[in-house]
């Protein structure tokens, strides 16, 4: 008998008045003690699959129309409230996407890992306490002892993402599910979180469904592999056979989805767009009843960089390392010390109605392109809003006809102009914004990382878009990313930062054949192979 | 696990020629041309009933109120007199104008001067034949009297006709709040945009001034100002903007700090956007959902406002009607029920109307909500 057995699972939601098809026929088993991967893009069904198994849907705006989930025998659907709150954290444990607000930010960390104790096992506070302790060791939380009653925000993301661990094992559960339990971590970290998991799995010898759209985990992680899409799975196996020949087609799509190919050549001779000397970002801390600056927070701390036509400059590192704000202080969105120069004109002084002008030539796409694009303006606006600041474009129809081309050069058809942002794709959204930055044809563009919040098949075509855009605009990128993968697909020269500082810099080929400092060597290897170095290089 | 993506277009195409340019689309609500968004909101108005309804009610009280004057007057809407036409409601005529005696004004509730003109003509009034300061001198019992086929609901102790004050007070009550509420909630929109969108030393003094502005005590300035001038509507109306603005400033100013770091923003600022635009086009519409559902509350407790002043005789001058008056009445006289159901039933009735189209409005405009 399977530990978890579902059978011809479906979901669906009713939404005002017409029903959508979330999960339609979805059957997978897990035996004791392996760890299955549950594979698929964003919308592919995946989440409401776990969350139906804890039954955790929204019922009854969710509901069943067919469908089996047995766990070690016993079915789950329609089981009393009381059994699945027994499941629940008891035998079934759940570990999810975002550390930051999983954590109730009013309980200590001791509060938050021996509620459920005191709630499952009964056990009385001393008790808690030990056990509490015990597991924070189990999940390798450096100096556990003087964390019991930390507050979550003084913890690190990589270290929630611990302590949740941590309270997702408490009653020693047979099954984990974890969903997409890293994406909202860094690299490095994330290689520690999995690592983790596969020896506490060994060790306590419990199942695991790992949720994820990135197949690099899966390939690192797993035994066995589901993929699923638009709410039905369509290849299963062991994770060997799926990588080394995938039968269904949108498997090889997935597989083949990673960004490859190598950066569009630069003209070394290309003129400077914009150069900035020692670029220094300091924040003052200020203390004391007369706030007077005790310090400073050195978030960029003297970084060169230079950027020609048709160039693109990565900056990578982990998050808090200064990349964005590196950004942002080129653009002179946040004020910053050193000269910045652009288009061979001094710019660090100039004020806000000066800049103006100049800021049509100067543009940046954000990461999120959920939260990058105002919800209640129709895609039309958002991406004529340029043009009326910098009045290029006549009357009300000449505009309209300047942002269909701008559209349609990112792929979107103009006809959907009208239409609102909700009722975009992110990958259409992440065009859109591409879109507002290229209307009024700048000539340097800070991509902040644009492909970090999208689909692995998504992000390998705005890639694409992004070298074919320079290629044909001659653009100069600042392209800012914790992604390897994607800078190598698209930079020439690379900088990497650790707290401000440039550790190193200097051409993309070079430096990802030869890294030199153990920093850049520990971003690698959790990228490319998810592989946790244990040299104190980077964060935990 | 949000309703999923309307598929505008695959997300595998490649660049497409720019085609031609659609025209811009339009939606129509009942004839009037509106944008998508404001389509979906009407419809999601239309879909709560309890909304729609109170709307048509509230809307119906309000339309016959008013054009008080033609509904509950002591001069007739129209007289026909010795073969002319005379509009007593909009026009005042003298006595003498229907072969009267006196030079003043002709009082037609005066059986000497109806008789004159009933011998000549006819006289057409309106559906209540007093007005708000309308004397009743035909009462068979000691004011206050109760309700009888001439007095609908009673008279109250100065021998007034109750549903004519009633119809009176209701039309200034609720044109009171809704001018309240409009003013101070610009005002206050205004002043919480300002705090939140620019923050630091702005905001703090700002703060600070309206910490102390609200530590001023509203009651004794209305007294003082009653010692110095007469309080009449726009007086009052112009003191308790001066307090009541601040309501707002605090959820204003909060979307604003939220809202000023968000990422649509910081797009529209490399863009080189103005502030001002920033404010209204980009961080407004969305701190509009929290203004909204504070707006019911300020324009019922605007109402409120007025009622209790004129209940405890700080409000409007003296014999204006006003149902804070008769509240203070059906306190006074105990042995008088009609006067206090009275006034309690209209302001219940009122308040109710006005919470439910404000819930309405609020859901309508809630991008989350999912009506059932």
């Amino acid at each position: 008998m399977s530990l978890l057995a579902i059978k011809d699972l479906q979901v669906h939601f009713r939404v005002d008045g017409t029903t959508v098809e979330a999960v339609r026929g979805v059957s997978l088993t897990i035996e004791k003690g392996e760890t299955v991967a549950l594979v698929g893009e964003s919308g592919s069904g995946k989440s409401v699959t776990a969350l139906s198994i804890l039954q955790l849907l929204p019922y009854p705006r969710a509901h069943h129309p067919s469908g089996s989930i047995r766990f070690n025998g016993e079915e789950i659907i329609g089981a009393s409230r009381s059994r699945l709150q027994e499941i629940r954290g008891g035998r079934i444990s759940m570990v999810f996407q975002e550390p930051m607000t999983s954590l109730n930010p009013l309980h200590t960390i001791e509060q938050q890992i021996s509620e459920t104790l005191l709630l499952h096992r009964g056990h009385d506070h001393a008790r808690a306490r030990a056990r509490t302790l015990e597991l924070l060791r189990l999940v390798r939380l450096p100096e556990a002892e003087s964390r019991l009653n930390a507050w979550p925000h003084q913890l690190s993301g990589g270290q929630r993402q611990r302590v949740m661990i941590a309270m997702a094992l408490a009653n020693q559960p047979d099954l984990l599910i974890a969903d997409e339990p890293t994406t909202a971590v860094d690299v490095t970290i994330q290689a520690q979180i999995l690592k983790l998991i596969k020896e506490l799995q060994a060790e306590l010898g419990m199942a695991v469904l790992l949720i994820t759209h990135d197949l690099t985990i899966v390939r690192r992680v797993a035994d066995r592999v589901y993929v699923m899409t638009d709410g039905r799975l369509v290849e299963d196996g062991t994770v060997k056979r799926v990588f080394e020949s995938p039968r269904h087609p949108y498997t090889q799509k997935l597989l083949a989805a990673e960004p490859k190919g190598p950066p569009p050549l630069s003209d070394p001779g290309a003129p400077i767009v914009a150069a900035a000397d020692q670029l220094k970002v300091w924040f003052p801390i200020r203390r004391g009843l007369l706030r007077r600056t005790v310090g400073y927070i050195k978030a960029v701390d003297g970084v060169d960089v230079s950027l020609r036509a048709g160039h693109t400059v990565g900056v990578v590192g982990e998050s808090g390392s200064g990349k964005t704000t590196l950004g942002l202080a080129l653009l002179r969105l946040i004020s910053s010390r050193g000269p910045i120069r652009f288009q061979d004109r001094p710019i660090e002084t100039l004020r806000g109605a000066e800049l103006r002008p100049l800021r049509r030539h100067m543009q940046i796409v954000f990461q999120d392109p959920f939260s990058s694009l105002s919800p209640r303006l129709s895609i039309f606006q958002i991406v004529e809003e340029g043009l009326r600041v910098h009045g290029p474009g006549g009357g009300r129809g000449e505009r309209r006809q300047i942002v269909a081309e701008a559209l349609a050069e990112v792929g979107i058809d103009p006809a959907a102009m009208d239409r609102y942002p909700h009722e975009f794709s992110g990958g259409q959204r992440q065009r859109v914004a591409i879109a507002r930055a290229l209307v009024l044809k700048p000539r340097l563009v800070v991509l902040d990382e644009p492909t970090s919040a999208l689909d692995m098949t998504v992000q390998a075509q705005i890639v694409d878009l992004l070298r074919d855009l320079q290629r044909r605009h001659g653009l100069a990128y600042l392209f800012i990313s914790h992604d390897l993968r994607v800078v190598r697909a698209l930079a020439n020269d690379v900088i990497v930062l650790k707290d401000g500082h440039v550790v190193e810099a200097g051409p993309a080929a070079e430096l990802f054949e030869h890294p030199q400092s153990d920093y850049t060597k520990a971003l690698m290897a959790a990228a490319f192979e998810i592989k946790a170095v244990e040299t104190g290089a980077v964060s935990t | 696990m949000a309703a999923p993506d309307a598929p505008v277009q695959a997300e595998e195409a490649q660049p497409l020629r720019a085609r031609a340019v659609p025209p811009e689309e339009r939606h129509r609500w009942h004839g009037i041309p509106v944008t998508r968004l404001t389509l979906r909101r009407l419809q999601n108005f239309h879909r709560n009933r309890r909304g729609v309804i109170s709307l048509w009610l509230f809307l119906a009280l309000f339309l016959t109120t008013l054009p008080a004057e033609f509904i509950a007057n002591d001069r007739p809407l129209l007289v026909r007199y010795d073969g002319a036409f005379y509009v007593p409601v909009l026009v005042s005529y003298p006595e003498t104008t229907f072969g009267g005696v006196f030079e003043t004004e002709a009082s037609f509730r005066d059986p000497f001067v109806a008789e004159l003109i009933e011998d000549k003509g006819w006289m057409i009034w309106p559906l209540v034949p007093f007005s708000y300061p309308t004397i009743v001198d035909n009462l068979e019992v000691p004011a206050p009297a109760p309700p009888s086929a001439q007095n609908w609901l009673g008279t109250d102790d100065q021998a007034r006709d109750v549903l004519a004050r009633l119809i009176y007070g209701f039309r200034i009550s609720v044109l009171f709040g809704l001018i309240l509420t409009a003013i101070s909630s610009v005002v206050g929109v205004a002043a919480g945009a300002v705090q939140g969108y620019f923050g630091g030393l702005t905001d703090l003094l700002f703060q600070r001034f309206i910490e102390i502005w609200s530590g001023l005590p509203m009651l004794y300035l209305l007294i003082i100002l009653a010692s110095i001038v007469e309080p009449n509507f726009w007086w009052l109306l112009g003191l308790m903007l001066l307090f009541s603005w601040m309501g707002l400033v605090g959820v204003v100013r909060a979307e604003f700090l939220r809202a000023r770091n968000f990422e649509f923003v910081r797009a529209a600022r490399a863009l080189g956007v103005g502030d001002l635009q920033i404010m209204v086009r980009h961080v407004l519409p969305n701190a509009m959902v929290s203004t909204l559902t504070f707006l019911p509350f300020i324009l019922t407790g605007s109402v409120t406002v007025l009622t209790s002043l004129d209940f405890l005789g700080f409000g409007l001058p003296p014999g204006s009607p006003s149902l804070g008056e008769l509240l203070n009445q059906g306190k006074n006289n105990l042995q008088a029920p009609w006067l206090g159901f009275t006034g309690f039933f209209v302001l219940a009735v009122m308040l109710s109307l006005l919470v439910f189209i404000g819930e309405a409005v609020r859901d309508a405009f809630d991008p989350r909500k999912i009506s059932a």
